[in-house]
């Protein structure tokens, strides 16, 4: 191999001596977990919350989870029609949303699939259970992680606006050249300019 | 009468730093080794930095069940952890703290501390065979070849050093002692503390034990107390090595306000070959069984037979 000069014998020994009392006489790196919590990024992947009331038993978050891990069962109701003679709405109510964390695998697919953002990502970690039943979190308990999910947090620097901020631009831009031709047309409309 | 008092005193006082010194340096294993990598160590048993931390595995290993192996030899089986520890005991014996505080000032110091020390290296050998097991086997062939290359260098320059004090009394040896051997000794001191690593089979010469291929060698199935045992023995080695070390090549006792501080000072020199030995188990990898042996016939034993030339010249010169 050429550029790869050979190392004097025994240079790899006192390398291994400097490395080592280089990192005695630094602190070590150890997180003393138990006694200190860790100060975990707000996007932390830590537990998926159910913000049950924004659900709508779509079923898209089922479906898309690569391990199978989220249950759902809904039944349909009937709410009395909104206008005299009209027909009865139809909506769904959710009876069961499980998600069995001993077969999750945190890729967070639902979170992003979500159309009504029913889930969401809290950086809470510890719920190690004796029993692996008790890895699968009922909706009360999913309810009560959205206590732990951290306002939405800004934008990096360097990131892409947000979709919604470009329409709205695009549209104000539109109006307001809508409205600057109807300046100039109702200016050339007055008689005597 | 007083004699009785005095010889029975010499004995309380060695049998104390034989049971607390080893705790010491495993301690100081510990925690170096810990930061070494970054790490911190045990930090909880006894609440101070875990200082406890090898009296709660020692409570730990009394607990546990001495298992031993159907087709093992047994009274050979049971004999052997005594036979690796006990050795280490006597040698402390002579090893002087000062020019009257020593254990026993036998004319024969050096001779008897080396003929010792090299019987704990039997038990090794000893459980490794008694233990009817390949991975044991090996390990102790392994352990064999090791105490065959590495007890002649490492006696060849213990000679050096008793040749320029003219003496093979410890006591006399860091009598004799000069700055000056702190150069010129220099071969004879890494000659020793190297094969004295060796014979430890403390890493990077542990091919014996070898926990990656050979389990671990000797000791695999040894537990409870026995193990206990081995683990204190292999300490209790690095302390007698070091403080021979101290005691040959660094002058042990002397330095400033010897006459108040010597014992003070054998053991800083005693530590801080200690520190250096468990350096080198973190900082260097293991070597081969051909390496080991190439170490020793073609680089320590030349090197201590020229330092032994030397010496001799400088002797009668």
């Amino acid at each position: 191999m050429s550029g790869v000069r050979r190392a004097v014998t025994g240079s790899g020994l006192v390398r291994g001596l400097r490395v080592t009392w280089h990192n005695l006489t630094r602190r070590a790196v150890t997180q003393q977990y138990p006694d200190v919590l860790p100060a975990l990024p707000p996007r932390s992947r830590g537990v998926i919350a159910l913000q049950e009331e924004n659900c709508t038993s779509c079923m898209l978050c089922a479906r898309e989870c690569p391990a199978w891990c989220i249950y759902i069962d809904s039944h349909k109701e009937t709410a009395p029609p909104v206008n005299e003679g009209g027909r009865e709405r139809s909506f769904n109510v959710l009876d069961r949303f499980d998600i069995d964390y001993s077969l999750c695998m945190y890729c967070g697919i639902c979170v992003e699939v979500c159309p009504f953002d029913a889930l969401h990502w809290s950086p809470e970690f510890e719920y190690a259970e004796l029993d692996i039943r008790d890895l699968t979190h009922d909706k009360e308990r999913l309810r009560e992680w959205m206590w732990t999910v951290p306002p939405p947090q800004p934008l990096d620097p360097a990131a892409e606006q947000p979709k919604e901020i470009g329409v709205a631009e695009k549209a104000a831009h539109r109006e307001a050249a809508r409205l600057e031709a109807d300046k100039v047309a109702e200016r050339e409309a007055e008689p005597g300019a | 009468m007083a004699e009785v008092l005095d010889v029975a005193l010499r004995c309380v006082v060695v049998l104390a730093a034989f049971l607390v010194l080893p705790l010491a340096v495993g301690q100081l294993e510990h925690k170096t080794m810990a930061h070494m990598q970054s790490r911190v160590g045990p930090m909880y048993a006894g609440g101070f930095h875990g200082w406890a931390q090898l009296v709660a595995d020692g409570v730990k290993f009394v607990q546990k069940e001495a298992v031993t192996p159907s087709a093992a030899d047994r009274p050979v089986f049971a004999l052997a952890p005594g036979v690796a520890l006990v050795p280490y005991l006597v040698v402390l014996f002579v090893i002087p703290l000062g020019p009257s505080a020593v254990g026993a000032d036998l004319d024969l110091g050096l001779f008897f501390a080396l003929a010792v020390m090299s019987i704990g290296v039997l038990g090794t050998l000893m459980g490794g065979w008694a233990s009817a097991n390949k991975y044991s086997l090996l390990g102790g062939l392994r352990t064999a070849s090791q105490l065959m290359s590495y007890e002649l260098p490492m006696v060849l320059a213990a000679v050096s050093a008793a040749m320029m004090a003219g003496s093979l009394s410890l006591v006399g040896i860091a009598q004799a002692w000069e700055w000056s051997w702190l150069l010129w000794q220099l071969p004879a001191l890494v000659v020793f503390v190297v094969a004295g690593l060796a014979e430890l089979q403390r890493p990077p010469f542990d091919m014996p034990i070898a926990d990656a291929e050979l389990v671990l060698g000797p000791y695999t199935e040894y537990g409870g107390m026995r193990f206990a045992m081995f683990l204190l023995a292999e300490y209790a080695g690095i302390v007698v090595l070091s403080a021979l070390t101290a005691t040959l090549f660094l002058g042990g006792w002397r330095g400033p306000s010897s006459d108040e501080l010597g014992w003070l000072w054998v053991l800083l020199k005693t530590m801080v070959v200690a520190f250096l030995v468990v350096w080198f188990r973190v900082a260097w990898p293991r070597m081969r069984e051909d390496q080991l042996n190439a170490l020793a016939w073609k680089i320590l034993v030349p090197l201590a037979l020229g330092q032994l030339a030397l010496t001799t010249v400088v002797v009668l010169a």
